[in-house]
């Protein structure tokens, strides 16, 4: 059992160092910066002060913190909302991988890339003015891009796959037989789906609601290249605060926020799944 | 009537042994077999699955699919068709290949920084693959203190925002005096690579058939032996798509490498980022489409795991 022991750090250790290296230190570095004082050209002088903690609470970082909330709950919404007929549609296909491949193709381009089809197709000399102009609809350009609207198309463009996945493979598990019995015995529809397939697949919605809300609710390029001035997010404020205006801090002490938030998303995660497996083997 | 018997019987032959009798040889069932799944549950559950699949396809469900794809597509298809128009106005003007022969010739530096994201995702590709088949390798087969450490810790990095990533690695690096260059790219990358061919791998062992070890080991093979002629070949696929998976979403990387990259280490998302930031200049419409395309075949090469990550994402 020892000799067991001994092999099985051999196979898993190179990992978990890496991990403990390049993951959990910095995390805890970040921590404990979040809890010192700003040096006068960046960095952190080593003495304790909670002033960071204090900052946050100021009326700017405020309304940042909740218009990047409401954003990113629109966004989720929006996805949720979409993603479920998607994935129900996927999941009933005779084409399953070929959807699968259809959603996989702009999921995996380039972020920028997609980014910059979105600027060429908003923008003020972009393909919908040109279009419009064209068609006489318009005379000047509309001002579709560097909006917070822009910013949530966007986002939700980037998202939905996100979302698509993990309710897909939700219902492509789910037993299609209840969902007959519930017709059978006289549910209509739309109360089939409601009474049988969703609480089915909670957990499924629970994974796309924090796979799609965590990287919305950190996203940076998104705001800064398509959105304007009543549209700069927390992950902004975080990058200005590491790069321009070097107050470490008080970057440190948003993100301890984001990673206790991220964190406790994952162990809800967990949890429900855990406890759906569980229900699922007292059935079975 | 015998001659009906007769040939009945001489196309019956013909048919069994036919070339192309066996499902998985024919050309038609090789083409639509890239796209098809293998049967699973019950009967009952099958059953159903069928009586649901083989209901009208012009559903609402269907409807919002249809229209959801339309919009994943658009921006694409927009700026694909941009890239083959002679002018820099986002209106049709004439066909020319003018963007795609600067992108080809005149893009020393894209180029450049193309070979630097080459390197940078090949070599993170591999040292995470290596770490991660042998890390599933152990949490799959042994039982040892830190086992749940691991598997938490290796999925946290999936979760987290890039930012906040980004940032910690780049004050860890500078805590430590270590300069920005390759070294912190690539480990910046293999750790957000590790949690992705860590779940791919252990995914695949899961499925693995544990007496094929023990038939190995009974014949007289030794630990060693058994790993790297038993096990690493039968979960090789998963191992390449590991790392298929992990060099695209280094490629793809932009703020965690915008983070942790120095002067003279630009990659090629960087590199687009400062084109997008800084002026557009229509060689990027070309280079989108090149992209895409890359992608389309990474896609393709992973066709069949897609539904494996579909669920793990």
């Amino acid at each position: 059992m020892k000799r067991k022991e001994v092999r099985s750090l051999f196979y898993s250790f190179p990992m978990g160092a890496w991990f403990t290296v390049f993951f959990v230190v910095p995390l805890l570095i970040i921590a404990s910066y979040s809890f010192m004082k700003k040096g006068l050209y960046g960095g952190v002088v080593f003495e304790r002060s909670f002033y960071a903690y204090v900052q946050l609470w100021s009326a700017d970082y405020g309304i940042l913190f909740f218009r990047t909330l409401w954003i990113s709950v629109l966004v989720t919404f929006l996805c949720i909302v979409i993603a479920l007929p998607a994935g129900y549609a996927i999941a009933r296909s005779k084409h399953q991988l070929f959807f699968l491949f259809l959603i996989v193709i702009p999921f995996w381009t380039n972020s920028l890339i997609r980014i910059n089809a979105w600027i060429a197709i908003l923008g003020n000399q972009g393909f919908l003015n040109s279009l419009f102009k064209r068609l006489h609809l318009i005379t000047h350009s509309l001002p579709l891009l560097y909006s917070r609207t822009s910013v949530i198309l966007v986002l939700l463009y980037m998202s939905l796959p996100y979302a698509i996945f993990p309710i897909f493979s939700a219902i492509d598990k789910f037993d299609f037989s209840l969902l007959e019995a519930a017709r059978d015995l006289g549910a209509g529809k739309t109360q089939s789906i409601m009474v049988i397939l969703l609480p089915n697949i909670r957990a499924g919605i629970i994974t796309a609601i924090i796979f799609t809300f965590i990287p919305v609710f950190g996203s940076y390029t998104v705001p800064l290249l398509v959105g304007g001035k009543g549209s700069y997010m927390l992950g902004n404020l975080i990058v200005d605060q590491v790069t321009k205006i070097r107050n470490w801090p008080l970057a440190s002490a948003f993100s301890v926020l984001i990673t206790a938030f991220s964190t406790m998303c994952v162990i809800w995660m967990m949890y429900i799944s855990i406890k759906q497996e569980k229900k699922q083997k007292r059935k079975g | 009537m015998e001659s009906i018997n007769y040939r009945e019987e001489k196309k019956h032959p013909a048919a069994v042994h036919g070339k192309y009798r066996s499902a998985s040889n024919s050309p038609y069932r090789k083409l639509t077999g890239w796209f098809k799944k293998k049967k699973k549950g019950t009967e009952a559950s099958r059953h159903a699955r069928r009586a649901y699949k083989n209901l009208p396809q012009v559903s609402f469900s269907m409807t919002v699919l249809v229209l959801t794809l339309i919009f994943l597509f658009l921006p694409l298809i927009v700026i694909t068709v941009f890239s083959f128009n002679s002018g820099k106005a986002l209106v049709w003007n004439s066909f020319s290949l003018e963007w795609y022969y600067k992108l080809f010739f005149h893009s020393e530096r894209l180029w450049h920084s193309f070979i630097n994201s080459l390197i940078v995702a090949f070599v993170s590709a591999f040292i995470a693959v290596v770490m991660g088949t042998f890390a599933a390798l152990g949490v799959q087969w042994y039982r040892f203190r830190g086992r749940a450490y691991i598997q938490t810790v290796s999925l946290l990095p999936m979760v987290l925002p890039e930012v906040v990533i980004g940032m910690s690695m780049l004050i860890f690096f500078s805590a430590l005096n270590i300069p920005l260059g390759f070294f912190t790219i690539i480990s910046a990358h293999i750790t957000f690579c590790l949690p992705f061919v860590f779940l791919l791998v252990l995914a695949r062992l899961e499925e693995f058939d544990f007496s094929i070890i023990e038939a190995s080991r009974d014949l007289g093979a030794t630990e060693g032996q058994t790993l790297f002629k038993v096990i690493l070949p039968a979960i090789f696929p998963a191992i390449l798509s590991g790392f298929l998976m992990a060099v695209t979403l280094s490629l793809e990387d932009f703020v965690i490498t915008f983070f942790v990259s120095g002067p003279g280490t630009t990659t090629l998302p960087l590199y687009v980022f400062s084109m997008v930031r800084y002026g557009i200049s229509p060689v990027i419409n070309a280079l989108s489409f090149v992209m895409i395309l890359g992608t389309m075949f990474i896609a393709f090469m992973l066709r069949n795991l897609l539904k494996g990550i579909a669920a793990s994402s």
